[in-house]
């Protein structure tokens, strides 16, 4: 089959089972509410305290009125009635604590994720294009939403509730042992036992949610680009191909969920079982210490009623443990995009911003965007400020890798581009980039409205300033024909647009921000040559003083620029104005005779 | 909660693993259930001091039940839990192949985050609702009514009294749920709006970057996250309240038990035992009452998400055509017949009469957005027209099924679409079963050879999403490439040049010149070359066809085909002039 998996390269399965220093990285963001976190860790005792005093006011009700045979009838019953009542406060109380309990913890975990997911969109924006380039787009986005979405799980009912549990157990075995020790330790015999079956569910329920967690990746990522590419899917009468893939991925990952159950299924019984265990323990045990008077019947009436208590909090926390598993999966993954050092920064005292005043210059540029595979090789080329620069060459001759190289998306291998004799990586490269305006050879554009999209929601340019752009890039007039003009509203990616029209408005928002570097990479490549004219005219005035760099396959529109250069296969092989080009005859001459040819000398008709 | 009617057929489906679930938690419920009477025969033998029986036989008795009762738990978990799974995965199996069905306009309005957000959040919450939620519902009925009834015949006073708190219990339950379900769908659709944010966010990274946004997109973030929160926070405080209160409201019954269940034992109408194992019966209660709220949840939770995924579901697929096993080949005479068309009452396209003879190539020109790329879509029935017809070798395209009229068809895009896949396995999106030779024919027909030589793995470079890692022209050949692959009687050819060099463009032109013979070609280009010599030339304006004609006519039309020319021209005479 044809349809290969999507590539998931990498898709780190890392896994450690419990990490401390994870734990504690973890546990960092605790730091600033840390004033509720201790308070809901104080309620959560108190909490505990109550719940073990329940069976205890039982016990005592048990043998000093109702079991009392010793004392009249009357008097056992308001002795009853007091029990009841101090009952009654507890619950009262316990009502209070949990609820602001829980408050409290929700309220921590969403301020918890609230940071979370803040701190990794605002490190997303840092990160360079090789990162982007390498991850697909549905792995990043489940950093920010399904990962965090786990670790609020462990925030809110796992880390806590751990504490609970953990004080629970604590408290009961406390109060076991002062009931009675002897009995007590008869029943923590089934500890060890316990023991055992948690430690090997835990093995066996981490691995195949291990297995669930990088299929469900798959069938994501797969369903995603499906999606998006619905289009192609239908025009190559795919779909039933696609289907089948799913299907299939869709079944893997039904199957890993299928064994995670099976060891539920096993694992609830047998602490069940174990529990009943504990109770027969109790019965027999317990049951010949009433015979031989060691042991009263509420104390025997509390020890059942413990037993059930202290079997609750170790099957939660076996249940906790897999929050908390991937939990860890998840904020590993978080962390590593965090750590992630964003490879394009600026300089620790980045130098203040000044105009463009002299020249760019590409000094013995090299670049690979992999190993060595190099894609430029020692280019060099000044361009001076006003001046007008077209690069031409066939398609991945590498023009679009220079002007990424200006933007510095990438950084240079080897050799240097310097600005004003400033290299680029002495710069803050937002400042670099505020200097440009640059449309990019693949058209995006958002969702959102027509006006969005040009001015990118800066306010300070003025809805006027927008329109002129607009105007220039010829963008205006269809613009215009929408009912609600500027505040038309696109859909992903622009579409409602014809291709045309989505380059236009993007030749719009390079021109709007008023740009002292221009960059068009092919911004005019599905534009006819009607509008392209046009537009064409308009530049010509503004370009009169700024500096640009012109992409075009199409020759015919870059004759009046100062100079071409003409990139083979990551050199530069000729440079010079068109005339000086076609004179030498080389490769410009031959590509340039060859559009003039195919354009305008017909069959036989013409000349 | 109507909204989960809709999983009736699913349900259906494994009627017998629910049907042998329920008879499993029936069964465990009973043999959980006998041994706190056990407990009671034990503890009033002992008041009494005379063991009919020694300890260990009822401590074994105990055991034994619990076992039992264990094996039945384990089905009952295994078969139902399992079920969900697997409805689970038939649900998402017809999702996706819904939306495979669903034509190019619902794709257009609908964000791709929207359906994602669907097919995992909502469709998981649906899950829970099959499995756990119906599962916790059966065992909170039988353990109620089994214990009921036991607890009925031990003290029936007591019984009514320990119970009164219940039904405030169910009336709480009720009151909570509709306002649940509206926060919840509130949650739901935030966090649908954040996922496509973010998704929007990096798909569109490079503009952020080059324009310096990044502040703009954390500010437009941290609104969203915020409010994403609060919703959260309403739900939590209404939500939060549940525990709490069934914890309060199975206390109340302990009280009861323990203050007039202590007074029927002084009274003498109930035994220590009886007390004893009331203690523990409605320690046995206390679960599934507390489950019930869990349930409510899942309930609520399950229905507003699946009315969210029936929004697909229930969306009709707008392209439908019959089913014909057997048709005769298509081979490839285009006729439009006065076609109009419309995307949202904006009509685009008008009378279009047009007919494209079996192995003839029309041109198709005109200024951007005038309709020729809607033109095209036409014809593989992406749109359907909104007035006239289409008709293919003389039957309208709406009585061919699909897949046949798609698979004459070789349809190159405007925009590129690749898979994150290998060059090798986008080409063969065309045609799996393409053998290498004819790989290889194609790529030199395409251009693709002196680029493949130039990658280390060749054919098995993988492109990146949407094809990141190739530079536009590489993108776009690998298109053409694609479209060549399925070996199509109709070839469609949207503006498919506009991203390579004049040299690359005409190596491509001369090679489909041979290629295109006896194959129906339409070709929409803004460059002459491509264009030149087509068997017809058409140029459309605003939506209608203007001019029409061959290149040596048009030119002297004085229309936009001889503006266009005279543009080219004029550039050589200055040439000329120089
Ligand atoms: N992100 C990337 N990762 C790896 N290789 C890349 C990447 N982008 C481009 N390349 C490769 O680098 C080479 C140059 O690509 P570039 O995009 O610079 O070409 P180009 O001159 O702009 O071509 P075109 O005219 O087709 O747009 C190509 O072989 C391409 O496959
Ligand atoms: N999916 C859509 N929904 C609504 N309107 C659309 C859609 N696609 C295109 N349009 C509108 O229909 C008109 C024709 O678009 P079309 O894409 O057919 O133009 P085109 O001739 O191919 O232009 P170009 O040369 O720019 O590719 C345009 O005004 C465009 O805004
Ligand atoms: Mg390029
Ligand atoms: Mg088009």
């Amino acid at each position: 089959m044809s349809w290969g998996d999507p590539v998931v390269p990498d898709e780190e399965v890392l896994q450690k089972s419990l990490d401390w220093d994870l734990f504690r990285r973890l546990l960092r963001y605790l730091r600033p509410y840390r004033g509720r976190v201790i308070l809901a860790i104080g309620l959560l005792l108190v909490l505990s305290g109550l719940a073990i005093l329940g069976p205890y006011i039982l016990k005592l009700a048990i043998d000093r009125s109702i079991a009392n045979d010793s004392l009249d009838a009357s008097l056992r019953v308001s002795m009853l009635l007091k029990f009841s009542a101090f009952y009654l406060c507890v619950l009262m109380l316990e009502f209070v604590t949990r609820y602001g309990q829980m408050i409290l913890t929700t309220l921590v975990g969403q301020k918890v994720m609230y940071d979370l997911r803040m701190e990794i969109f605002s490190h997303l924006q840092k990160l360079s294009l090789t990162y982007f380039n390498r991850n697909p787009v549905g792995r990043l986005m489940t950093r920010v939403t399904g990962d965090v979405e786990v670790l609020n799980e462990l925030f809110t009912s796992g880390v806590v509730q751990i504490f609970g549990d953990l004080f629970l157990l604590g408290g009961i075995v406390a109060a076991m042992m002062l009931l009675d020790v002897k009995l007590a330790l008869v029943v923590f015999t089934v500890l060890p036992v316990i023991f055992i079956a948690t430690g090997i569910f835990r093995r066996r329920v981490r691995d195949s949610y291990r297995d669930v967690r990088t299929r469900l990746a798959k069938l994501n990522a797969f369903l995603q680009e499906s999606i998006t590419g619905m289009t192609v899917i239908h025009l190559f009468g795919a779909e039933a191909r696609s289907f089948d893939r799913f299907s299939f991925l869709n079944g893997d990952h039904r199957d890993a969920h299928l064994r995670t159950v099976f060891y539920y299924a096993v694992f609830f019984p047998v602490i069940e079982v174990i529990g009943a265990i504990a109770t027969a323990l109790i019965i027999w045990y317990g049951g010949r210490g009433v015979l031989s008077e060691t042991l009263t019947f509420g104390a025997l009436a509390a020890f059942l009623q413990y037993a059930t208590h202290f079997f609750r909090p170790i099957r939660d926390l076996s249940e906790k443990y897999n929050v908390l598993q991937s939990a860890m999966a998840s904020s590993e993954r978080i962390f590593s995009l965090l750590d992630t050092e964003p490879r394009i920064v600026g300089p620790e005292k980045a130098l203040p911003f000044q105009p463009f005043q002299n020249a760019i210059e590409f000094d013995n540029v090299s670049f690979a965007y992999r190993d060595e595979d190099w894609v430029l090789c020692d280019i060099s080329l000044t361009v001076k400020k006003g001046e007008r620069v077209a690069l031409v060459g066939a398609t991945g001759s590498g023009k679009t890798t220079m002007v990424n190289l200006l933007g510095r998306f990438y950084d240079v291998q080897k050799g240097a581009i310097r600005l004003d004799g400033i290299d680029l990586r002495d710069m803050d490269p937002h400042d670099l980039r505020r200097r440009m305006g640059t449309v990019l050879q693949d058209v995006f554009l958002f969702s959102g409205s027509v006006d969005r999209n040009i001015r990118l929601g800066d306010d300070t340019i003025s809805r006027e300033e927008m329109k002129e752009a607009a105007r220039i890039a010829n963008a205006h007039t269809f613009i215009e024909r929408f009912s609600d003009g500027y505040e038309h509203e696109l859909q992903e990616r622009g579409s409602g647009l014809s291709t045309g029209e989505k380059q236009l408005l993007a030749f719009s928002r390079a021109l709007v921000f008023n740009p002292e570097i221009f960059i068009l990479d092919e911004a005019t490549s599905n534009i006819d040559s009607e509008t392209e004219h046009l537009i064409q005219e308009a530049l010509e005035r503004i370009l009169v003083g700024r500096t640009s760099l012109v992409i075009a396959h199409r020759l015919s529109t870059i004759q009046n620029v100062d100079r071409i250069v003409v990139l083979h296969h990551g050199e530069i092989r000729e440079m010079g104005t068109h005339q000086e080009l076609l004179r030498q005859g080389g490769l410009y001459k031959r590509l340039y005779d060859l559009e003039i040819r195919s354009a305008v000398e017909s069959t036989g008709t013409d000349g | 909660m109507r909204e989960l009617l809709r999983l009736r057929p699913y349900l259906a489906r494994y009627k017998g693993s629910f049907a042998i679930g329920i008879v499993h938690v029936f069964l465990t419920n009973v043999f959980t259930l006998i041994s706190p009477l056990i407990l009671m025969r034990a503890i009033d033998e002992l008041r009494d001091g005379a063991l009919t029986r020694p300890l260990w036989v009822y401590a074994s008795i105990v055991v034994v039940l619990a076992l039992i009762q264990g094996v039945f738990r384990f089905m009952m978990r295994k078969v139902m839990i399992g079920a969900s799974r697997k409805i689970e995965f038939d649900l998402r199996n017809d999702l996706f192949s819904h939306l495979g069905s669903l034509s190019v306009a619902y794709f257009d309005r609908t964000r791709t985050g929207e359906i994602m957000a669907r097919a995992t959040n909502d469709l998981n919450a649906v899950r829970m609702f099959v499995g756990p939620a119906i599962m916790y519902v059966a065992n909170t009925f039988f353990t109620l009514v089994i214990g009921l009834t036991l607890m009925l015949r031990l003290d029936w006073q007591l019984t009514l009294l320990a119970l009164l708190p219940f039904p405030l219990l169910s009336l709480g339950v009720k009151m909570l749920g509709s306002r649940l379900h509206d926060l919840f769908q509130a949650i739901q659709e935030q966090y649908a709006t954040i996922t496509t944010h973010v998704q929007e966010n990096i798909t569109g990274i490079r503009v952020v970057k080059a324009f310096v946004r990044e502040e703009e997109q954390i500010e437009g973030f941290r609104v969203l996250n915020r409010e994403f929160i609060e919703r959260n926070m309403s739900m939590v405080r209404l939500w939060g309240l549940f525990f709490p209160i069934m914890g309060l409201l199975t206390g109340i019954a302990m009280l009861i038990v323990m203050g007039f269940g202590g007074f029927r034992v002084v009274s003498g109408n109930l035994t220590l035992g009886g007390f004893v194992a009331f203690t523990s019966y409605l320690g046995m209660l206390t679960w599934p009452a507390i489950a019930i709220g869990w349930v409510i949840n899942l309930i609520e939770r399950g229905a507003a998400s699946m009315k969210r995924i029936s929004e697909i579901l229930d969306e009709e697929p707008d392209i439908t055509a019959p089913e014909i096993a057997e048709a005769p080949p298509i081979r490839g005479g285009l006729r439009l017949d006065d076609v109009s068309f419309a995307y949202n009452g904006e009509p685009v396209l008008e009378e279009i009469d047009l007919t494209v003879g079996e192995g003839e190539t029309v041109a198709i020109v005109g200024a951007i957005g005038s309709g020729k790329s809607t033109l095209l879509r036409l014809v593989p029935r992406l749109y359907d027209v909104s007035r006239g017809e289409i008709l293919i070798d003389g039957v309208p395209l709406r009585s061919l099924s699909l897949s046949h009229l798609r698979s004459a068809i070789g349809f190159v895009p405007q925009e590129t679409f690749l898979f994150s896949m290998t060059v090798k396995e986008n080409i063969r999106f065309g045609d799996p079963s393409l053998s290498d030779e004819q790989l290889e024919e194609i790529c030199r027909l395409s251009r693709l050879t002196p680029d493949l030589d130039k990658f280390p793995e060749g054919w098995d470079t993988v492109v990146g999403e949407r094809g990141v890692l190739l530079s536009g022209g590489q993108k776009q050949r690998i298109a053409i490439a694609r479209a060549l692959a399925r070996n199509p009687r109709i070839l469609i050819l949207d503006d498919s040049l506009s991203s390579v060099d004049v040299n690359t463009e005409e190596a491509i032109l001369v090679g489909l010149r041979e290629y295109r013979r006896g194959r129906t070609t339409l070709i929409v280009s803004h460059r002459l070359s491509a264009v030149r010599d087509a068997d017809r030339i058409v140029v459309l304006e605003e939506g209608r066809i203007t001019e029409r004609g061959i290149h040596r006519e048009l030119i002297r039309n004085g229309g936009f085909y001889s503006r266009l020319y005279e543009r080219q021209k004029l550039i050589r005479e200055l040439e000329d002039l120089e």
